[in-house]
């Protein structure tokens, strides 16, 4: 059955409704964001219109510039750094018996239910000096005193890796299951142990689906702004929090959209350029 | 040389056996087939001898050396699987060279031996393509390709013909028996398919309900099956409830039918069944005198062109007659006949 291109009033009501919240809940408040980013500021009512580059040109100041690429690199290591946790463990998940998966995803799926606020406060507890991890270490005498390891870069890359593992092997889990079984197998028969089974062929099959894994958590934590305030330094905040801080707390809007704006396109460029380099070796193959 | 010994191989999942008791010796550089109906545990069995699967009970041996404690990667055995298991993202060549780059073999000599087995199971010049750009009968020659790469002491396949149309299928059967033969290699096949195994076979392990029913060639299983299982699961076969009296007669309802290969150890007067092929299963005028003679009356006649099938019921039991036109009675549906069973082709099975 080929498609039939829409006809009469019937058949576009079906797309308007989709077309309608869309155009309200995202291209509105878009088209908003832009114009505002070349609004001027203005200390009474937030900001006035006119067209000026002048929040642009702001970004091109070492501070934010330093504050943008510690972004995306803390966005990256952490991508990297939960896909190589979970994609293994979701592996073996899926070779479990169906019971025993179904109580570990409704185990990930409760720690979902966690709010962001929660978890970096949970961890922060659990990271200091007073109530901390390292109690339990000098209790058991392989510390000497008590350590405090949070605020640091550390703390933070662990918070947002523990934010970000339930969401990722949720991605991989699917694509996991579907794979044949008997494709490991053949391997080993061909005399593969199974390491070297897990890296020839179970990665190379799914490397798609952990390329869309790796992006999707490199995106969720660009929009991280709770984890950096709680668990990093003032030079550990990404630009998100930078945004935050002058939308709500600087009050220039013009400002906070321009930099939304440039955080938003250059990682969707990005993203981009993980999917032609991940479809050009595909097709080379 | 390599001799495969199974003893009192079991594998049990949680309650479920699904094989059992099984001990088997395949001799060297034969063509084995395990058949049975879906569910019999001959999948089972194979993944027990690839390794795949560690059995509850028992050993397998090859040449003497206990196997049962080595992992699949270390038994060099070749293996075809049900979904052949393509690697997607390698080429043609690199699947059929896995085996040898795992092993370190450098690009050239993998690429050298690639070419060579394509011709081996006549399909070269693809050697450079892609999986998906191949047909069903093509991957099937890349997987055969692949599993003998590493010259196996073992080849075994699952259901490998499964996903091939009818026509494609059987000339695979011939092709893959007369490949088996000029290599010489010892080959176990599982098939749910018994004209495959038929087909293919030299020696036929027939299984059902996790346990070894008969082993023996295709066209013993056929003429001497040992159970009523298996004279009906191979082939056709009409399988007629009888009284057994010693020493070689058995009466179908009221009339006495000699046979001329008595069994063993059934006691007087006890429930047995007969099977009788329905190739020598001859439809007679009513009231024509001979030996084992029924009477009964016909109910359905199916004239296919090639050959004639004539169902006769007699004591209340339906017999199947396959017959060639020539040799066809002129009878009719509703007709009384006579049915004579030669006494050579009648195998008594316990009931």
């Amino acid at each position: 059955m080929t498609p039939q291109p829409p006809r009469g009033l019937r058949d576009y009501v079906a797309i308007l409704y989709p077309a309608f919240m869309l155009g309200v809940f995202f291209v509105v408040p878009f088209a908003i964001m832009i114009a505002v980013s070349f609004f001027r500021r203005n200390e009474l009512t937030f900001y006035e219109p006119a067209f000026v580059l002048s929040n642009y040109a702001r970004l091109f100041t070492t501070f934010f510039g330093k504050s943008f690429v510690f972004s995306i690199l803390l966005s990256a290591l952490v991508g990297v750094l939960v896909v190589i946790v979970a994609f293994p463990f979701t592996y073996l998940l899926t070779r479990l018996r169906r019971r025993t998966q179904v109580f570990y995803l409704v185990f990930i799926l409760s720690v979902l239910s966690l709010s962001e606020v929660i978890i970096g406060f949970t961890w922060s507890t659990l990271l200091s000096a007073t109530a901390g991890i390292s109690n339990l270490l000098v209790f058991m005498g392989l510390l000497d005193q008590p350590q405090a390891w949070t605020p640091s870069l550390t703390a933070l890359v662990v918070g947002l890796s523990y934010l970000g593992f339930p969401y990722t092997v949720l991605v991989l889990y699917p694509a996991l299951s579907r794979l044949d079984p008997e494709l490991p197998e053949a391997s080993r028969m061909l005399g593969a142990s199974p390491l070297r089974t897990f890296f020839l062929v179970v990665i190379p099959v799914m490397r798609s689906s952990i390329i869309s894994a790796l992006i999707m958590v490199f995106v969720f934590n660009l929009g991280a702004y709770v984890l950096p305030q709680v668990l990093g330094r003032p030079e550990h905040w990404t630009l998100s929090v930078l945004i935050t801080d002058q939308a709500i707390f600087q009050s220039n809007m013009p400002f906070a959209a321009a930099m939304a704006i440039v955080l938003m396109v250059l990682s969707l460029m990005l993203v981009a350029v993980t999917l032609v380099l991940g479809q050009e070796r595909s097709s080379q193959r | 040389m390599s001799t495969l010994r199974l003893e009192d191989i079991g594998k049990s999942f949680g309650n479920f056996a699904a094989v059992s008791e099984v001990n088997l010796e395949f001799p060297h550089g034969k063509f084995i087939c395990l058949l049975g109906p879906s569910g019999c545990g001959k999948t089972t069995l194979l993944r027990l001898i690839a390794g795949l699967e560690q059995p509850t009970t028992g050993q397998i041996k090859l040449d003497g050396k206990d196997l049962t404690a080595v992992p699949a990667h270390q038994r060099e055995f070749g293996m075809v699987f049900q979904s052949l298991a393509l690697f997607p993202h390698l080429t043609v060549g690199e699947n059929i060279s896995y085996g040898l780059r795992i092993r370190g073999t450098e690009k050239p000599g993998c690429r050298q031996r690639a070419q060579e087995l394509l011709e081996l199971v006549r399909l070269p010049g693809v050697i450079d393509r892609q999986i998906s750009q191949l047909s069903g009968g093509q991957r099937q020659r890349v997987a055969i390709a692949r599993a003998l790469a590493l010259n196996p002491k073992l080849f075994l396949l699952d259901e490998p013909l499964s996903a091939l149309d009818a026509k494609l299928r059987e000339a695979m059967q011939v092709e893959l028996r007369q490949l088996q033969q000029r290599l010489g290699i010892s080959t176990i096949v599982v098939t749910h398919d018994q004209r495959e195994a038929m087909t293919m076979a030299d020696i036929v392990v027939i299984m059902d309900h996790g346990k070894v029913q008969q082993v023996g060639s295709p066209l013993e299983t056929y003429r001497n099956p040992a159970n009523a299982f298996i004279a009906d699961f191979i082939g056709i076969t009409n399988l007629l409830g009888a009284v057994w009296h010693p020493p070689s007669t058995v009466t179908v309802g009221d009339i006495t039918v000699r046979i001329a290969n008595p069994p063993a150890n059934i006691p007087n007067g006890a429930p047995v069944k007969l099977s009788v092929r329905p190739e020598d299963v001859h439809v007679r005028p009513a009231g024509e005198v001979g030996v084992n003679r029924l009477p009964g009356t016909v109910t359905f006649i199916r004239d296919l062109g090639s050959s004639v099938e004539i169902t006769v019921e007699c004591f209340g039991q339906r017999l199947l007659a396959v017959t060639t036109p020539r040799e066809r009675l002129n009878t009719r549906v509703g007709a009384p006949v006579s049915v004579e069973l030669p006494e050579n082709s009648i195998v008594v099975l316990k009931s």
